[in-house]
């Protein structure tokens, strides 16, 4: 499954599968003021991510605005292996979300 | 994506949407927060205590040297500041991130599953020289260290 804002990697060493993200997002806190109309620019950010590997969830995490625009996670875990597949979904503040799905190199 | 695959998808998002259902029809859920159980006590919270007490019940913690922070000490650009968090520490139940002096101080927690290392990279935002806090969670304890960071240009978080 193919996603335009979620590029996902899982590489498989030494017994550990090592997982990096890069998820296109603007992380806008709500308090920003837009440089030409000096208005607030609305809170959009990311909250929650999951990741699931073979139904099973490997990382569960909570975000508030003040992960960097752009956010980059990286993590590993055990018991993962080359060929299977890993699942990364997020949801924003706006109820947005996405999902991405990689193999294990 | 196989038949097989689509079916598991089909079949976790149906028993998900069940249980949301039936939590919200119980009234364990408050309107509004059903489709997400995110903790905006926590978030809201502008002090690491308040933080700290919203997302863990306390903020009773311990300086533990079983944590360790890597992140530059100057980072350029307080828009984004790498910063990579292990603990040694057995039995991790979660891990979270917080900048003292941010307006807002958490910037995410990470439950890490059963198969996952207690090791989190990530880049966060520092709107001023401040502390980086690192809290763990194990054995139901709080665990913590800090790191300072100073900031050339603000990452107006």
């Amino acid at each position: 499954m193919a996603s335009k804002t979620i590029k996902l990697k899982a590489k498989a060493e030494n017994g550990e599968v090592t997982v990096k993200t890069l998820i296109k997002h603007p992380m806008e806190t709500g308090r920003r003021k837009d440089k030409d109309t000096g208005e607030l620019v609305p809170a959009h950010y990311i909250r929650e991510v999951t990741c699931t590997h073979k139904g099973e969830t490997v990382l569960s995490a909570e975000w508030g605005a003040t992960i960097s625009k752009n956010p980059f996670l990286s993590f590993s875990f055990t018991g993962g292996a080359p060929g299977e597949e890993i699942e990364l979904s997020y949801t924003d503040n706006k109820g947005g979300t996405e999902t991405a799905t990689a193999k294990i190199s | 994506m196989s038949t097989d695959t689509k079916r598991r998808l089909f079949l976790r998002a149906s028993l998900s949407a069940g249980a949301l259902g039936m939590a919200a029809g119980t009234g364990l859920l408050a309107p509004g927060r059903v489709l997400a159980a995110w903790n905006e006590a926590a978030f809201k919270a502008e002090s690491v205590g308040d933080a700290l007490k919203g997302a863990f019940g306390s903020d009773a913690v311990t300086d533990s040297a079983e944590i360790t922070m890597e992140m530059p000490d100057n980072p350029e650009n307080g828009a984004a500041v790498p910063v990579e968090v292990t603990t040694t520490l057995a039995g991790v139940q979660s891990m979270a991130l917080l900048v003292d002096k941010n307006p807002r101080a958490l910037c995410g927690v990470f439950t890490p599953g059963k198969r996952m290392k207690p090791k989190v990279s990530i880049r966060i935002k520092v709107s001023e020289t401040s502390d980086v806090i690192a809290v763990v969670k194990a054995g139901d304890k709080l665990y913590t260290s800090r790191k300072g960071v100073k900031v050339t240009i603000g990452g107006c978080a």
